[in-house]
């Protein structure tokens, strides 16, 4: 509960600093939509061809789109901005500011900054979600909408627990926002099922790069192929990294040597 | 001092710069082999789908298509779009004004640096996707020899036409939409997605009307084999007609930008 009303404060505050700017909305709005038109427009030139992509149909692929959409617009929201300034505040030694509070850190340094016009993303993602369902006539069973809760669950530890650690690095090296880029670039892999890719790439794309946790598992869910080997795998690796992002965390902040030491 | 001198000096420079600072330039490196990685794999299943063959594309033919694809996007790409929005507004555009060369030039002999400097990592992955994938193509000789100009001239085109484009900072400060439109044009017209034969005929119809299908799509047709002389011939006539337009719009474009320009905090 305190999580969740210290994410409230950062997200008024940022929904605050930019409600100033309302213009934002309406051009974040169109840059969401035709990111989300090229994405479909990609899946529909594809299925021109062909009726069924790896065994998967073209509304269980929209809807893949659609995770990938909500997931990569969670992470845009509040995971890669507040990353992004850790590591400069790392840099600069405003680090100071967050470790002085009486708040754990690392819980305040994941949601110190909001960007709430990414919401589009978030909103543009779920529409897609239900739309593809529809279209697909699927009875969402309470099994499968609990699946879905559950692997999106697992999938956001994953790919949070992920950038705490590659962001974590900034205590050790310089310049780590360019490892940031190479996730995001990797992370758009994602928008198609990994079982297409071939096994060296899939492995890469499941364990090394989390990306398959994040958006084709939740999707599996949602189209009702996900076994529960994959959720119990899913939930194990999410421990893991999590308590690993932990670690590192820890160790990290006691090497911090603050600004102007 | 001639023209000559200038480049070999600015060459020095940028080169010793990026080679200091090679991290982000190679990141920019992964996410170009990953993307045609991305629609090889993908195209491959619905070749694999249906039977083996799609629109005349073998899985093979798909892996040859996309693994030049991405040599020629290493040899065509292009950052000005980006990096002028920035320069335009944060006003580091004034020093680029304050020598007596027009900065095109600079930004030209950047480009071609960062594209030497990460060409071994390019040939390496092209290497690998080579022996992962086993492409097959066979172009007739004057094809391969035609390829060569073909490169040349969608680079020249790309380049004009995006540092034109990138001008628009100048106007608007919304330029994020600007880049992003083209981008996603770029994305189908030009071919990086799927070969233009297999898209909708109006968009094949406007890829070949617009600039898109001759800074990148072209030179891998011809390349595979895909075309026959007279359709290579109207190609490099198209790029050179595109080529002398972007270059009278670019002088045009510029004069009248750097009118309105105001530096900040200068």
């Amino acid at each position: 509960m305190r999580l969740l009303r210290l994410l409230w404060v950062f997200f008024r505050v940022g929904a605050m600093g930019e409600l100033a700017y309302r213009a934002n909305f309406f051009l974040q709005l169109l840059e969401s939509a035709v990111d989300l038109g090229t994405a479909l427009g990609g899946v529909v030139v594809v299925f021109s061809y062909t009726a069924t992509l790896g065994g998967w149909r073209p509304e269980e692929v929209a809807a893949l789109v659609g995770v990938f959409f909500l997931v990569g617009g969670a992470i845009r929201l509040v995971v890669q901005p507040s990353m992004e300034q850790l590591i400069e505040s790392v840099r600069d030694g405003t680090l100071d500011f967050t470790l002085t509070k009486p708040e754990d850190s690392q819980i305040l340094v994941s949601i110190q900054r909001v960007e709430i016009w990414k919401l589009t993303d978030f909103a543009l993602g779920i529409a897609v979600i239900a739309v593809a369902l529809l279209r697909l006539g699927t009875r969402l069973g309470i099994w499968q909408v609990a699946g879905f809760a559950a692997a999106l669950l697992a999938g956001g530890i994953i790919v949070y627990s992920f950038w705490v650690i590659l962001a974590s690095l900034s205590f050790w090296f310089v310049r780590v926002e360019n490892i940031l880029v190479i996730f995001q670039s990797i992370y758009e892999a994602g928008r198609w099922p990994v079982d297409l890719y071939p096994p060296w790439l899939k492995i890469g794309l499941t364990f090394l790069v989390p990306v398959a946790f994040a958006t084709t598992v939740p999707a599996q869910a949602l189209t009702g192929r996900l076994t529960w080997q994959h959720l119990v795998g899913a939930f194990a690796l999410a421990a893991f990294l999590f308590a690993a992002a932990r670690l590192l965390w820890r160790v990290g902040t006691r090497r911090y040597s603050g600004a102007s030491a | 001092m001639g023209i000559r001198d200038v480049y070999r000096q600015q060459f020095r420079t940028t080169f010793a710069s990026f080679v200091q600072y090679r991290a982000s330039i190679f990141i920019w490196t992964i996410e170009r082999i990953l993307e045609p990685l991305i629609y090889l794999v993908v195209w491959s299943a619905v070749a694999k789908a249906t039977g083996g063959s799609v629109g005349g594309f073998s899985v093979s033919q798909f892996a040859a298509y996309f693994i030049v694809m991405m040599l020629v996007t290493q040899v065509t790409y292009t950052w000005v779009m980006y990096e002028y929005e920035y320069k335009i507004r944060h006003g580091s555009l004034s020093f680029a004004l304050l020598r007596p060369i027009h900065p095109v030039h600079t930004d030209l002999v950047d480009n071609i640096s960062s594209k030497l400097i990460t060409l071994p990592l390019m040939l390496l992955a092209a290497t690998v996707l080579v022996l992962v994938f086993k492409p097959t193509f066979s172009p007739p000789l004057w094809a391969a020899a035609l390829f060569v100009p073909a490169l040349l001239l969608a680079f020249s085109v790309k380049f004009v036409v995006e540092w034109t484009l990138a001008l628009s900072a100048f106007w608007t400060t919304r330029v994020s939409a600007v880049n992003q439109g083209y981008f996603v044009a770029a994305l189908f017209l030009s071919g990086q997605m799927a070969p233009l034969s297999l898209l909708p005929h109006s968009l094949q119809v406007a890829a070949s009307l617009l600039p898109f299908r001759w800074m990148i799509s072209f030179p891998v047709e011809l390349l595979l084999g895909r075309l026959n002389a007279r359709q290579a011939l109207i190609g490099l006539a198209a790029q050179g007609a595109w080529l002398a337009l972007g270059l009278l719009l670019l002088r045009t474009v510029w004069r009248a930008g750097v009118r309105v320009y105001s530096a900040v905090g200068a």
